[in-house]
C-alpha cells in the first residue's frame, strides 16, 4: 500500500497518496479541475499554486502539475492572475528603451525588493530581465526569460503592481524580429520559391507512382 | 532520484558509453521496418479497433474508444437551445485556441473578417504550447521543399494526400518566415543561420528550434499577436454542436460555458475547426503527452454533421515518453534529445537500434525491446529502456544539455535526477493523431461547405504517420490558409435559416444500427481518480 500523507485543499483536510503531485492530489480528492489544467506538464502556467507546510514561516510557490505533495501541505491555486498586457502594432513598433516607457511605465518603480525572483516557478531571475528591459537591454531580457510559463505568481507578489510575464514577451518578440541576426539562406529560398524553381519537381513527384517514390525514399542520401 | 537497485542498472550503461558514443548503429531495411512494425506497433492490433456503423465512415476501422464517441448520443437535443437567440454573430468562428486556430484567427483578421475565437480552457492550453522539438522548413542550402516532400512522403508511408504535402513542404520556408517576422526567437548562429538539426525520418537537417520551447515560443507570441489584434477570444467554452443551415452548410455552432454550462448559439458565415489531438482519449491504455483537453471533440462536431474521416485509424505513440519516475509518466521527453546524439541503450547497455528511425518504427523497436526480447529495464511499476543522455554532452561539449534542453533538465531535475550525468527510462507514449478530417487544399472539408479545418484535427497531410516538426509547420501553413480561405468565404455567404436537424438524423441512424450506448459526445475533459478505491 502506498504511505498516505495528508494535503490541506483550500483549507479542507484529505488523505492521498503521498507519491502524487498538487494536480493529482486534487483529483484523487474528487476535483473534475476545469481552471487550473491545462498541459499538466509545466508548460502552460495554468496551475500555479500557493502552498505552505504547516509551522513553517514560508510561503511558497509552484506549478501543481510539477510538484510532488508533502505532508502538511496548505494549498491554494491561483488559477487567474490579472496580468496587463498592453497593445501595440509589432510592425511599426520602437525598438529602444521608449517602448518601455510607454507601455510598461511601472517597470521603473520597482524597489528592488527580489519578491519576484523569489517567487518563479521556473526558477529565472525575474528581477535581473526586469533590470535589462528598464535599461533597454532587450536581448538580454529575452535571454533571460526564455523559460518563462507567464503562470504570473511573480506578478502576484509584487508591490510595484509590474506584469514582468508581459514585459518580457514584448522584449523577446522585439528581439526576436528585430535585433536577431537576420537569415539569408531563408530569404533565398523564398526568392527560389517565389520564382517557381521547385515547382516542375514538386509536379513531378506529386503524380509519380508509389514504386517509384518507395525507390526514391529507400535510396534518399541522408546527411550526415 | 533513482532507487538502489535502478543505479546498480546504471553501471551496465557507463561501462558501454564510451563504445556507444561512437558506434555508429545500421539502419533498419525497409523489409525489416514492416516486419516490425506489424509484430509491435499499437496500430497493427486488431483487437483494438472496430468498425464503424453508421456516418461517412460507416465500415472503416477506428480505435474502440473514438468509436464509442463517434457513436454516441448529442449532449443536447434541437429544443435545448433556441437559434434565433444568438450571443455571438461573426464572419468567421474559430473553434480551438491552440496554434492552428491563432494563427487562422490572424490570417483571418488580416483579410478583414470580423473572427473569433472560442476554446475549451484558456487560450494556449493547448498541445501547441507543449512542442518541444521544433519545426520543419527546408530553407537551408542542401535541401529543398522536394527532398522535404520525399522524406515526408515516405515516412507517412506513402499515404499523404499529394497536394496537401505540396503545400506543407512548399509553404514551409514561408511559415517559419511569418513566424520569425511575429518575433519568435529561432536558435541562430550570430551570423544568422539558422541552427538545425535531424529528426527522425528526416534526410536533411531541417529543425529549427527555440531551445526545447519551441512550441511554447510560437504559441505565446501568436497569443500575443491574437491579443493585438483585439480578436475576442471566448475562453472556457466548448463547441459541443455544429448548427448547419437548411441548405447543409455549416453556419455556426452550439457553444457551453465550461464552468456554467450555460449553453450559447455561435452563428457564422464559416467555421474553422481547430481542436487539436485526442491523447486523452487514451487508446489502449496508453498514457499521453497531450494537453488536458486533447479529447478529439472537433472528429465528433465533424462526423455528426456529416463529415468524412481519413486515417482516423492510425495514432502516433511517441518513442520516448517518461518511463520514470511516475508523476511525469509518459510525459514527452522529446526527440530533440536524439537529434542531439543521445541513443537508446537496453537493460544490457547495448545500443540496440539507429536512434533517429520514424517514430513508429522507434516506438515498435522498445516495445519488442521490453516484450519478446525481455531486454528492458524494470522501473518499479513497467517496463522501459534507457535514453543515454549523458552522450550528448561527451559529443557536443559541456554546458549543451542547458542551451539546447533546458525543459528537459528542469523536468527530471525536480525528481532528482540531473540528466547531465544519469540516463533517463524510455518508452513510447500516446502522441498524435495522425488521421482527422478530411479536407482539400482551400482547408474546406471535403463534403460539407463552409466547413474548414486545420492543425492536428485534420487528417492527410502527413499520411499514415507524421514526423516530428511537420506539425508545428502545418498548424502554421494550413492555420493560416484556413484563416484567409474562411474569409474569403464568408464575403460571398449570405446566412440564412439555422437548424439542428442533424442531431435527429444521427440519432435515427444510431437506432437503425442498434446501437447501445448510454454515452454522450464530445468528450471534452478526461475524468481521473487515480486509484482512489472511492471512486474508481
Ligand atoms: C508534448 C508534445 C510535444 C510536441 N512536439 C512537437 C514538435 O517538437 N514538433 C512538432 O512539429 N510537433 C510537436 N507536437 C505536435 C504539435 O504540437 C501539435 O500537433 C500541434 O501543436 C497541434 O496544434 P493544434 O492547434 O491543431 O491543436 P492544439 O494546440 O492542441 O489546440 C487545440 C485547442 O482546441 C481546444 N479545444 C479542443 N476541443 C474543443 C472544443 N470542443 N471546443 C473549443 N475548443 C476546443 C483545446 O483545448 C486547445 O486549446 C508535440 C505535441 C505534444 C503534445
Ligand atoms: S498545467 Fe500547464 S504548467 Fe501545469
Amino acid at each position: 500500500m502506498e504511505k498516505l500523507v495528508n494535503v490541506y485543499l483550500f483549507g479542507k483536510k484529505y488523505e492521498v497518496p503521498s507519491n502524487l503531485t498538487i494536480m493529482t492530489a486534487m483529483e484523487y480528492a474528487g476535483y473534475q479541475l476545469v481552471r487550473g489544467c491545462g498541459c499538466r506538464n509545466g508548460f502552460c502556467g495554468a496551475c500555479a499554486t500557493i502552498y505552505r507546510i504547516k509551522g513553517q514561516k514560508e510561503l511558497k510557490v509552484c506549478l501543481a502539475c510539477q510538484t510532488q505533495v508533502e505532508n502538511d501541505m496548505y494549498v491554494a491555486t491561483l488559477p487567474f492572475f490579472p496580468l496587463v498586457k498592453q497593445v501595440y502594432d509589432i510592425e511599426t513598433i520602437a525598438h529602444d528603451q521608449q517602448v518601455m516607457m510607454q507601455l510598461y511605465p511601472e517597470i521603473y518603480a520597482c524597489i528592488g525588493c527580489n519578491a519576484c525572483t523569489k517567487s518563479c516557478t521556473q526558477e529565472l531571475n525575474v528581477m535581473q530581465y526586469i533590470a535589462a528591459a528598464q535599461r533597454g537591454d532587450f536581448e538580454t531580457c529575452a535571454e533571460l526569460s526564455f523559460d518563462c510559463v507567464m503562470c504570473g505568481v511573480c506578478s502576484s507578489r509584487c508591490p510595484a503592481g509590474i506584469s514582468h510575464p508581459q514585459v518580457a514577451l514584448l522584449a523577446r518578440r522585439i528581439n526576436g524580429k528585430y535585433l536577431a541576426p537576420k537569415t539569408s539562406h531563408l530569404a533565398d529560398r523564398l526568392v527560389e520559391i517565389e520564382n517557381g524553381t521547385y515547382e516542375e519537381l514538386l509536379q513531378n513527384l506529386m503524380q509519380k507512382p508509389i514504386s517509384e517514390m518507395k525507390e526514391l525514399y529507400n535510396n534518399r542520401e541522408i546527411e550526415k | 532520484m533513482y532507487s538502489s537497485d535502478i543505479k546498480e542498472l546504471i553501471k551496465k550503461v557507463e561501462a558501454r558509453r564510451e563504445y556507444n558514443t561512437s558506434y555508429e548503429p545500421a539502419r533498419m531495411t525497409a523489409e525489416q521496418k514492416e516486419q516490425l512494425l506489424a509484430t509491435y506497433h499499437p496500430d497493427y492490433r486488431a483487437d483494438q479497433f472496430e468498425l464503424l456503423k453508421i456516418g461517412a465512415n460507416k465500415g472503416e476501422k477506428v480505435p474502440h474508444e473514438l468509436a464509442e464517441m463517434l457513436q454516441a448520443h448529442s449532449r443536447i437535443t434541437a429544443d435545448s437551445v433556441n437559434l434565433d437567440d444568438v450571443a455571438y454573430d461573426v464572419d468567421v468562428l474559430v473553434i480551438g485556441g491552440g496554434g492552428a486556430g491563432s494563427s487562422a484567427a490572424i490570417e483571418a483578421k488580416r483579410a478583414g473578417a470580423n473572427v473569433m475565437i472560442v476554446t475549451k480552457l484558456r487560450i494556449g492550453d493547448a498541445n501547441t504550447v507543449m512542442a518541444e522539438g521544433g519545426i520543419q522548413g527546408a530553407d537551408k542550402p542542401n535541401d529543398s521543399p522536394a527532398i522535404h516532400y520525399i522524406d515526408a512522403f515516405g515516412g507517412g508511408h506513402f499515404a499523404a494526400k499529394p497536394e496537401l504535402l505540396y503545400k506543407l513542404v512548399n509553404e514551409a520556408p514561408d511559415a517559419i518566415n511569418w513566424l520569425n517576422e511575429l518575433g519568435v526567437e529561432f536558435d541562430k548562429a550570430p551570423d544568422g543561420t539558422m541552427i538545425t538539426t535531424h529528426g527522425g525520418g528526416t534526410s536533411r537537417k531541417r529543425m529549427h528550434a527555440a531551445k526545447d520551447y519551441t512550441g511554447s515560443e510560437i504559441m505565446r507570441t501568436l497569443r500575443d499577436e491574437v491579443f493585438n489584434l483585439q480578436i475576442p477570444v471566448v475562453d472556457f467554452t466548448a463547441a459541443i454542436e455544429l448548427i448547419l443551415d437548411e441548405n447543409g452548410k455549416c453556419a455556426g455552432a452550439v457553444l457551453m460555458n465550461m464552468e456554467t454550462k450555460e449553453l450559447m448559439v455561435a452563428k457564422a458565415k464559416t467555421v474553422i475547426i481547430a481542436t487539436g489531438g485526442a491523447g486523452r482519449m487514451h487508446y489502449q491504455g496508453f498514457p499521453t503527452s497531450n494537453h488536458y483537453g486533447a479529447t478529439a471533440d472537433g472528429l465528433v462536431l465533424g462526423y455528426r454533421a456529416g463529415a468524412k474521416l481519413l486515417y482516423a485509424d492510425t495514432l502516433q505513440y511517441h518513442p520516448t515518453g517518461v518511463a520514470y519516475p511516475e508523476q511525469i509518466f509518459g510525459a514527452l521527453v522529446t526527440e530533440k534529445v536524439r537529434s542531439i546524439g543521445a541513443k537508446l541503450v537496453n537493460v544490457n547497455g547495448e545500443v540496440f537500434m539507429h536512434p533517429l528511425e520514424t517514430r513508429d518504427v522507434s516506438a515498435a523497436s522498445i516495445i519488442r525491446e521490453c516484450s519478446d526480447r525481455g531486454n528492458g529495464v524494470y522501473t518499479g511499476s513497467g517496463y522501459g529502456v534507457w535514453l543515454d543522455t549523458p552522450m550528448i554532452e561527451r559529443i557536443h561539449g559541456e554546458g549543451t544539455i542547458m542551451a539546447r534542453i533546458p525543459a528537459m533538465h528542469r523536468m527530471f531535475n525536480k525528481y532528482g535526477i540531473d540528466i547531465r550525468y544519469e540516463p533517463i527510462l524510455v518508452y513510447p507514449t500516446l502522441h498524435y493523431q495522425n488521421g482527422g478530417l478530411d479536407i482539400g487544399a482551400d482547408c474546406q472539408t471535403s463534403n460539407i461547405e463552409n466547413l474548414f479545418v486545420a492543425g492536428e484535427a485534420v487528417g492527410g497531410i502527413h499520411g499514415r504517420n507524421r514526423l516530428m516538426g511537420n506539425s508545428l509547420l502545418d498548424i502554421i501553413v494550413f492555420g493560416r490558409d484556413a484563416g484567409r480561405s474562411a474569409a474569403e468565404k464568408a464575403k460571398n455567404t449570405d446566412c440564412c435559416k439555422l437548424t439542428l436537424a442533424h442531431i435527429a438524423e444521427f440519432e435515427a441512424k444510431i437506432r437503425e444500427a442498434g446501437i447501445e450506448t448510454d454515452k454522450v459526445s464530445p468528450l471534452l475533459l478526461p475524468t481521473y481518480s487515480h486509484g482512489n478505491p472511492k471512486r474508481s
